[in-house]
C-alpha cells in the first residue's frame, strides 16, 4: 500500500515575465510532503520560497510543472474546483493576517466554514473549539482591534486550522510574536501534524525550521540541499 | 564549565555520592554534556584535598557520600556572585575554515557555507527534538536545551551572513569595476 502525498511538486516552475526580462522565481522542484510530516522551506528572501507555497496552495499556477494536493494535479481544476480546495483541505497561516475588522474572533474563524456551507451553529461551535486551543476562548466576541498583535496572530493560526485540514501551509506564522509565543504557534503547527496533516513552513530562523522533520534550502528557486528524513518517530513515544 | 563547581553546587542540596551527582547533573542539564564517572570521583577527591567537600556517612550498599564544608560553601557562592568569562573565545574551526575557504584559490565557498548549514538545522532539529521531549517539569533541562538551540541558530544566522556578503561583493567586484573599491 502506498501513501498519497499531502503535497507534491513536480518539477514546479514558476516564471514571471519573458524573454529577457522573465523572473525565475521557482526552477524545476520536486518536494514531497506525506501525511504526518512537516517540512521547513529555508532560504533567503527572493530565494523562491513563499512562491512555493503560492502554488502548494493553489493560489498561482506553475508556469510549467505540476502540483498534486492528495493526489488531484491543480492544474485539472477549474476556478470553481480550487476554491473549494482552499476552504476544505488547505490552511493557510501567512504573514498577512487578513482578519477581517467587522467580524469578531469567533466570526472571522467560522467564516470559511460557512463558506463551504457548515451550518451557522456547528461552525461556530468548531470555531470556538479552534480558539480555545490557541487560548484564546475567552476573547472569542472580541473585535481583531480589541486584540493584540499576538491574539491576532493566534485566531489568525485558529482559522488556518479550524475543521479538518490536510495540508498546512505557513508563511512565517511566527511573525513578529516574542520567543514564547512563537513557540506555541509551532507547536499548534506541529500538534496538527502530528494528528495527521501534511505541513509546509517557510521561514528564514533555522529556530523556527528545527521544529520540521524535514529542512528543504532553497536559493535562486533551486533546491540546493535538505537535512533529509528524521531519525526516527522518537517524537510519539516521547509524548 | 567547571565541573566542579557543577558538583559543589548540587551538594549544597544534601550530602550526595559520585553516581548520584552525575545523574543528578546529566538531569538537570538536558543530557547535553555527560560526565563520566570516573571524571566525578576525580572531581570529588579533588574538592576534598581542597578542604570543601568531606566524606559524610557510606550507606548500606557502600556509597560514600559527601557533602560540603563550609569553604565548599564559600566557593559556590563565589561562583553564583560572578560572571562567566567569555573574553577569550576558543579556537573556532568554522571561522578558520571559511576564512581560508575565502583565500585559498579554488575552493567552492558557497558550498562549504551550506554543506554547513545543513549539518547545524540538523544539529538544531536534534536538540530541538530533545527539548520536546521533555517531561513538562524540566524547564530547567530546557532552558540548557534553549542555549544549545540559540546558539546554533546564531551559527546558521552568521553562515547566512557570510553568504550574503559574498554575494554582494561578487557583484560589485566584476572585471569592469575591479579596482574600483580598494
Amino acid at each position: 500500500m502506498t501513501v498519497v502525498p499531502v503535497l507534491e511538486l513536480r518539477g514546479a516552475t514558476r516564471t514571471h515575465g519573458t524573454g529577457e526580462h522573465a523572473v525565475h522565481a521557482l526552477r524545476g522542484v520536486d518536494l514531497v510532503v506525506l501525511p504526518g510530516e512537516l517540512v521547513a522551506v529555508m532560504g533567503a528572501s527572493g530565494s523562491g520560497k513563499s512562491t512555493l507555497l503560492t502554488l502548494a496552495g493553489g493560489l498561482d499556477a506553475a508556469t510549467s510543472g505540476e502540483v498534486l494536493v492528495e493526489g488531484v494535479p491543480l492544474s485539472g481544476l477549474d476556478a470553481g474546483g480550487l476554491a473549494q480546495l482552499r476552504r476544505r483541505a488547505v490552511g493557510y497561516v501567512f504573514q498577512d493576517l487578513n482578519l477581517l475588522p467587522a467580524l469578531t474572533a469567533v466570526e472571522n474563524v467560522a467564516l470559511p466554514l460557512e463558506l463551504d456551507g457548515v451550518r451557522a451553529r456547528d461552525a461556530r461551535v468548531l470555531a470556538l473549539r479552534a480558539l480555545e486551543e490557541v487560548e484564546l476562548g475567552s476573547e472569542a466576541r472580541r473585535f481583531p482591534d480589541q486584540l493584540s498583535g499576538g491574539q491576532q496572530q493566534r485566531v489568525a493560526i485558529a482559522r488556518a486550522l479550524v475543521g479538518v485540514r490536510r495540508l498546512v501551509l505557513a508563511d512565517e506564522p511566527t511573525g513578529a510574536l516574542d520567543s514564547v509565543t512563537g513557540e506555541t504557534v509551532l507547536e499548534l503547527l506541529r500538534s496538527r501534524v502530528d494528528a495527521g496533516a501534511g505541513g509546509v513552513l517557510v521561514t528564514h530562523e533555522a529556530r523556527h525550521a528545527a521544529w520540521a522533520d524535514r529542512v528543504v534550502f532553497l536559493r535562486d528557486g533551486v533546491v540546493v540541499d535538505e537535512t533529509g528524513a528524521a531519525p526516527a518517530p522518537s517524537f510519539e513515544a516521547a509524548r | 564549565m567547571s565541573v566542579k563547581h557543577g558538583l559543589l553546587a548540587l551538594l549544597c542540596e544534601g550530602p550526595r555520592y559520585g553516581y548520584e551527582l552525575k545523574a543528578a547533573f546529566e538531569a538537570r542539564t538536558g543530557e547535553a554534556w555527560p560526565l563520566n564517572v570516573g571524571q566525578v570521583y576525580t572531581t570529588l577527591a579533588r574538592l576534598e584535598r581542597d578542604g570543601q567537600v568531606e566524606r559524610d556517612s557510606e550507606d548500606a550498599e557502600g556509597h560514600v557520600h559527601y557533602r560540603l564544608t563550609d569553604a565548599g560553601r564559600r566557593e559556590v557562592q563565589a561562583w553564583w556572585d560572578s560572571e562567566v568569562e567569555r573574553e577569550a573565545p576558543p579556537r573556532d574551526e568554522l571561522a578558520i575554515k571559511l576564512a581560508l575557504a575565502l583565500t585559498v584559490p579554488g575552493v567552492d565557498v558557497v558550498a562549504v557555507l551550506q554543506r554547513q548549514r545543513t549539518a547545524t538545522v540538523r544539529a538544531l532539529q536534534a536538540h530541538t527534538r530533545r527539548r520536546r521531549a521533555l517531561p513538562p517539569d524540566g524547564t530547567a533541562a530546557s532552558l540548557v536545551l534553549d542555549s544549545l538551540v540559540f546558539a546554533a541558530e546564531a551559527e546558521v544566522r552568521w553562515l547566512d551572513h557570510c553568504e550574503a556578503r559574498l554575494a554582494r561583493q561578487s557583484r560589485t567586484s566584476s572585471p569592469a569595476r575591479n579596482g574600483a573599491r580598494a
